[in-house]
């Protein structure tokens, strides 16, 4: 087997450094979008000069490079345990070069291991066997700020008057937007989970921020309520950092889950504008990375 | 753009408003969770009793702190194996943490402003009516630019809290910040959150 110690250590980097161009993109016409002279324009301004800042030097896009969630995708005859040890090798290597910020805090004793290692939960690593001959390895950073904004709601949720159904979901994930306000870096990207139990859930609403921006929900109806969503969370007025302006989130991305019968979670994990997330295939020798 | 330099005056504090783009220059000093909580619990409130470097650390930060400000930030930094530091990503971390401590951090050790990013709530502002100071908003993320402002590290205290969580004495030049709460008790970020709340709720009255 491959030692991919140092492939990985470039997935880390380009991750922590160089923000995807879906994203980047998507920042430049939310920009063209606000009024010229406002707070608005010149926050999202300062954020396009700082991702190009940050490209140009390899230095971090933003200072909290959050946690580190791998999703391994591996075909049959890769061991995961070597795998795990190359991740955990570079993530060490990564924080000692300072692409990344030592993270890891032991909740316990308070204590910051320094290096990113932090037992089995940290870095987060994903497993799965696939079938094919490429093995990729997907990357994401999730910073701090926006994790703590991300919320779970049970429904039915009489507060907002939500039910189990489409609208109740639109309801409380409105209501997550409205709670977040600037706090979570915005313009955030939306990742909903429908369904699940409350870990599967929160899970499903990381993983469907793997999706690429412009790529559409599979479900046509899910679509829609992804525009909708984005549209309805817009008109609220929060604007990039809570200055206030036309852009609060830049995109909503959906999936749904089976449910208990008793059950009805829809979780929300928000993302910051610093969309950090990197894909590296191996495939006959050759490493490539999106 | 306004240029202020630290130390900051009672005048220069007053004379900022809400919506204000200025740059700021001069010593500052960064500290969030662990250190608000530090300084509350062992020369604020006095819940524990000061141990180790507790009492040195906390007379060497008082002159840094009169007059200037604090920045909720947990930089990246390189030449730590070294100690040749140097601030590689250094953005803000979300204020509203600190709400709980930062009014009183603010009266005890004379600080003008606070650098963070989210803004705070009314423990803080009327604390900025009163010292007085104001919160200045830096653009969240936008690390590698303000790390740029930041022309060098004099110094760190309690490292042992962890890189991001030490105090780090930093000299910064024309550090670009947005005023978002001032000593008028006016604050843009209550402004914003009661205009959404409306909006909010027509969405969900649909």
């Amino acid at each position: 087997m491959q030692d991919l110690t140092d492939q990985i250590l470039e997935l880390v980097r380009l991750a922590a450094t160089d923000l995807p161009p879906d994203v980047e993109k998507s920042i430049r016409e939310a920009m063209a979008r606000e009024a010229p002279d406002s707070a608005a324009r010149s926050a999202l301004q300062t954020i396009l000069t700082n991702v190009e800042l940050a490209r140009e030097n390899s230095t971090p896009i933003c200072q909290d490079t959050g946690t580190p969630i791998f999703y391994v995708y591996y075909p049959e005859g890769w061991s995961t345990r070597k795998l795990r040890q190359q991740i955990e090798a570079a993530v060490a290597e990564a924080t000692r070069r300072a692409y990344l910020r030592p993270n890891a805090v032991n909740a316990i004793s308070g204590k910051n291991s320094g290096d990113n290692l932090g037992g089995e939960h940290f870095p987060s690593i994903h497993f799965e066997e696939v079938e094919g001959e490429s093995l990729h390895i997907d990357l994401m950073l999730k910073g701090g700020g926006c994790e703590n904004v991300g919320a779970q709601y049970s429904l039915p949720n009489t507060e907002l008057g939500a039910g189990r159904d489409l609208e109740g979901v639109r309801k409380v994930v409105l209501d997550s937007v409205y709670k977040a306000q600037g706090k979570g870096c915005a313009p955030g990207v939306l990742g909903v989970a429908i369904g699940g139990d409350r870990g599967s859930s929160y899970y499903a609403s990381k993983e469907v921020l793997y999706r690429n921006m412009e790529q559409a929900n599979p479900d046509p109806e899910l679509q829609e309520m992804e525009e909708r969503l984005t549209d309805e969370a817009n008109q609220m007025g929060i604007g990039p950092m809570g200055f206030g302006g036309k852009t609060t989130v830049l995109g909503t991305k959906i999936t749904g889950l089976h449910r208990l019968p008793a059950s009805y979670f829809v979780s929300v994990s928000y993302m910051c504008w610093a969309y950090r997330r990197r894909r590296m295939t191996v495939k006959d020798d050759q490493i490539s990375y999106q | 753009m306004r240029e202020l330099t630290i130390p900051l005056s009672n005048e220069t504090i007053r004379s900022l408003k809400v919506g204000d783009s200025v740059t700021l220059s001069g010593v500052m000093m960064t500290g969030r969770d662990a250190v608000h909580k530090w300084m509350i619990d062992t020369f604020i409130k006095k819940t524990r009793q000061p141990e180790g470097d507790d009492r040195e650390v906390y007379e060497a930060i008082k002159p840094i702190l009169k007059d200037s400000v604090i920045y909720h930030c947990g930089p990246v930094v390189s030449g730590l194996e070294t100690q040749d530091y140097k601030f590689v990503a250094a953005g803000p971390t979300t204020s509203i943490r600190e709400e709980p401590y930062q009014g009183d951090v603010m009266r005890h050790f004379g600080i003008k402003g606070v650098i963070g990013k989210g803004g705070m709530g009314p423990k803080t502002l009327a604390a900025c009516r009163e010292v007085p100071g104001v919160y200045f908003h830096a653009i969240g993320g936008a690390a590698s630019l303000i790390a740029q402002s930041v022309k060098k590290v004099l110094g760190v205290y309690k490292l042992d809290f962890g890189v991001p969580e030490a105090m780090w004495v930093i000299e910064v030049k024309e550090f670009p910040v947005v005023v978002t709460m001032d000593s008028h008790s006016n604050s843009l970020h209550a402004e914003i959150a009661q205009n959404s709340k409306a909006v909010l709720d027509e969405l969900l009255a649909r």
